[in-house]
């Protein structure tokens, strides 16, 4: 299990990647702007942003999607690991994680009734689902990759104006075993709190 | 139990945590707290600077020599946003404050009230950790906090910003102190199997040389380094914050690095088959050119900051501990050795230094005095034995290579952030914190009008700080860049300066002028010797070079001596 602690690079690797940080976090107003703050120093755009509450109580998950030199973006970790009210941040290529986003369509329910979209096109193909359906509009639901709910967009697209779009942050999740609540519980008995000489 | 103010809640605290000194500046949005520290001056020694700047370098300065956590007060507003240089400075330099800012009433955040400053968020990136207290009741779980979080680890300036209705309400009052943070892990479990690992280098090493920064001093290692030092025979070479960790006449000290360092110590860098880098990170003006830098060897860092290893310059082996921890447990393994011809090469290097540079500067070679024979005649008179406290420039590169030092904890100098205006307030800061020894401020005619009003506070308090201006007319270092690299082009560098002396007779400090070659003994021993704060105004050469110089962005093999 990974300590609060220290990211180092084997070699010199200046390869852009996607990379997804999952920070854990005490909840504390303006921790947001510390993080981000530490992006901009170093003219890093962050491509997505959420922040969440976690299982454990106190406890606030970032999820940061960048896109990056690792080296670049392992000195970011270790700069924001270093922020007293960091519980610890986690740094991840795609094949490590388990990651979603969701996205809201609007359309009107006239295009709404053309055919056999919804069936063929909407349920079947992208597994999205129909939230409401009102006198002039509805709403479409879809959880996947960006790559996903952007596919589905521009095959909407085709049938008429979209109203509204919107697309959620990435919210992601580790392959590895590990348990917060007992991670956290690790963090609390460190006798990393003094000098022990 | 009697239920107290917030104000007083404060103060209280401070007390537990040993504070005796504040220097600060009032304003409405910290009276309760002012009000509250009226009751407690036979406890606490307020000083009452003439800015907030000058109360956040002196707090610095007060940190640095005494190793204590320097504390200072400042009103909402202006009083805030004036102290973001010296929260800047002491970040970078990771000096160990708590600043405590008075806010505008809770329910007033936000509007824009009479001097009401976002201090949190403008001093969010130059903080270890800030702040906002809005009920009373935080008072001491927080300043316990603050103190915990600035001391430990890797130290740093903590602000506090309390809001008038928080100092205003009342509390029960008790006070706990701060022993963990669970997010918080300032001292790294280190790692045996690097300490073996960093051990095999060292004693299969050819041309090793260890790096000193500011970590020894900040953990006290100075003995354990010294031992190091003597055991593998390794020559020792200091950054600019880490000068006076090894006594200067120390047989395997070779000098000063960096930019207007020594030539051995620059030129060798890239000669050694191993560095052994000790709480130092890597600062441009040490390694110049990095792709050029090092390049013979393996790099060994030891650093409690995780995120200075291979920030700048990759390791072979990362030792992530106190520097004081690493060292007892490398002294247990490493094996007696000796490096004399190595070190002879250094010799060599000093030898060269001397005849080309050295000599000259301080043997009377100018028409008018060089800062160099001034520094040189101080160093000696002194035995090494004082304070320096630097500002910024031309002067404090001298101060730095001619000041020999013999004690530790004695060269205070803004070296990160590189602020003009620090080292007269700082100055201050130094003697209070340590009234036994000497503290002398060196300063250029550029540097001292930056906090000139800090002249006050030494009056008023009788400070005894010892002020050297060298005085040249001129913004020294920015002139020799425009000579060097800029054609001559003298833009906007030139300085018509008051009197000095008669602005120092106005605070009512003893002065002098000094302008003769055949003067300098007598007025250095009378300037040493003066019991109380004296300001010694002389006049250098004007258009005097600091050299060696390694031209910024080039590599420390081209060093140049002339």
């Amino acid at each position: 299990m990974k300590k609060k602690g220290l990211y180092q690079l084997k070699k010199s690797d200046n390869k852009i990647k996607e990379y997804t940080l999952s920070v854990l976090t005490e909840d504390k107003a303006g921790l947001l702007n510390h993080i981000t703050i530490i992006f901009n120093r170093r003219k890093m755009n962050i491509n997505s942003l959420n922040v969440s509450t976690t299982e454990v109580k106190g406890v606030s998950r970032f999820t940061i999607v960048v896109e990056s030199s690792k080296e670049k973006i392992i000195k970011i970790v270790n700069h924001i690991n270093k922020l007293i009210d960091v519980l610890a941040a986690f740094l991840y290529e795609e094949d490590e994680i388990y990651y979603q986003e969701i996205a809201l369509y609007k359309l009107s329910t006239k295009i709404f009734l053309k055919g056999d979209l919804v069936e063929k096109i909407i349920i079947r193909k992208y597994g999205a689902k129909i939230l409401k359906i009102e006198k002039d509009h509805i709403i479409i639901q879809k959880t996947g990759t960006k790559v996903g709910t952007q596919k589905l967009y521009d095959e909407l697209k085709k049938f008429g104006e979209i109203l509204e779009f919107a697309r959620s942050g990435r919210v992601a999740l580790s392959k590895k075993k590990r348990k917060t609540v007992n991670f956290i519980k690790q963090l609390e008995k460190t006798k990393s709190n003094k000098l022990n000489i | 139990m009697k239920k107290i103010l917030g104000s007083e809640a404060l103060i209280k605290s401070l007390l537990e945590e040993g504070v005796d000194t504040i220097f600060g500046y009032p304003g409405g949005a910290i009276m309760p707290i002012y009000d509250s520290l009226y009751s407690y001056q036979d406890k606490i020694n307020h000083i009452l600077t003439r800015h907030e700047q000058g109360a956040i370098h002196a707090a610095q300065g007060y940190s640095r020599v005494s190793g204590k956590v320097g504390v200072c007060f400042a009103t909402s507003g202006p009083g805030a946003t004036n102290l973001i240089t010296g929260i800047a400075d002491a970040q970078i330099d990771s000096t160990p404050l708590v600043c405590i800012t008075g806010q505008v009433p809770s329910q007033l955040l936000g509007t824009d009230a009479f001097q009401e400053s976002d201090v949190i968020g403008i001093s969010m990136p130059v903080t270890k950790w800030n702040y906002q207290i809005t009920s009373s009741d935080e008072i001491g779980e927080i300043i316990s906090k603050a103190f915990y979080i600035a001391r430990s680890g890797r130290p740093g300036p903590v602000l506090i910003d309390i809001t008038k209705d928080a100092q205003f309400s009342e509390v029960d009052f008790n006070y706990k102190k701060c022993e963990r943070i669970r997010s918080y892990h300032p001292y790294p479990i280190i790692n045996d199997k690097k300490i073996k690992k960093a051990s095999k280098l060292i004693n299969k090493a050819k041309k090793p040389l260890i790096l000193v920064g500011q970590g020894v001093l900040l953990s006290n290692a100075e003995n354990e380094l010294i031992k190091f030092s003597e055991i593998t025979g390794i020559p020792l070479a200091s950054t600019l914050l880490g000068l006076s960790a090894v006594s200067c006449d120390h047989k395997n000290y070779v000098g000063y690095l960096g930019m207007h360092g020594n030539y051995g110590p620059n030129v060798k860098t890239n000669e050694a088959d191993l560095i052994i880098a000790i709480g130092m990170r890597f600062d441009d003006r040490v390694t110049g050119d990095t792709s050029k830098y090092a390049v013979n060897a393996k790099i060994i860092h030891i650093e409690i900051d995780p995120s200075e290893i291979d920030k700048i310059i990759k390791t072979d082996v990362a030792i992530n501990a106190d520097a004081k921890e690493a060292l007892i447990g490398l002294n247990k393994i490493v094996q007696k050795n000796s490096h004399k011809e190595w070190i002879n090469e250094f010799r060599e290097c000093d030898k060269l230094e001397f005849d080309k540079i050295i000599n000259k500067e301080i043997n009377g070679s100018y028409d008018k005095l060089s800062m160099a024979e001034v520094i040189h005649k101080i160093s000696e008179f002194t035995q090494g034995k004082s304070i320096i406290v630097t500002d910024v420039g031309q002067h404090q590169m001298v101060a730095s290579r001619y000041y020999k030092f013999t004690e530790p904890n004695s060269n205070i100098t803004s070296g990160g952030l590189g602020t003009m205006g620090f080292a007269l307030p700082a100055a201050m800061g130094s003697k209070i914190g340590n009234p036994n020894r000497e503290v002398i401020a060196v300063i250029g005619d550029g540097g001292i009008q930056m906090t000139i009003q800090e002249l006050a506070t030494i009056s008023q308090y009788s400070i005894g700080v010892k002020i050297l201006i060298l005085n040249n007319n001129f913004l020294g270092m920015v002139r020799q860049w425009q000579e060097l690299f800029f054609d001559n082009r003298y833009s906007f560098t030139e300085m018509k300066n008051p009197n000095f002396n008669k602005i120092t007779d106005g605070y009512r400090i003893k002065n002098k002028k000094l302008e003769k070659r055949e003067d300098l003994d007598k007025v250095i021993k009378e300037f040493i010797e003066f019991d109380g704060p004296y300001l010694l105004n002389v006049i250098v050469e004007k258009e005097e070079n600091v050299f060696p110089m390694v031209p910024s962005g080039e590599s420390v093999s081209n060093i140049r001596l002339e």
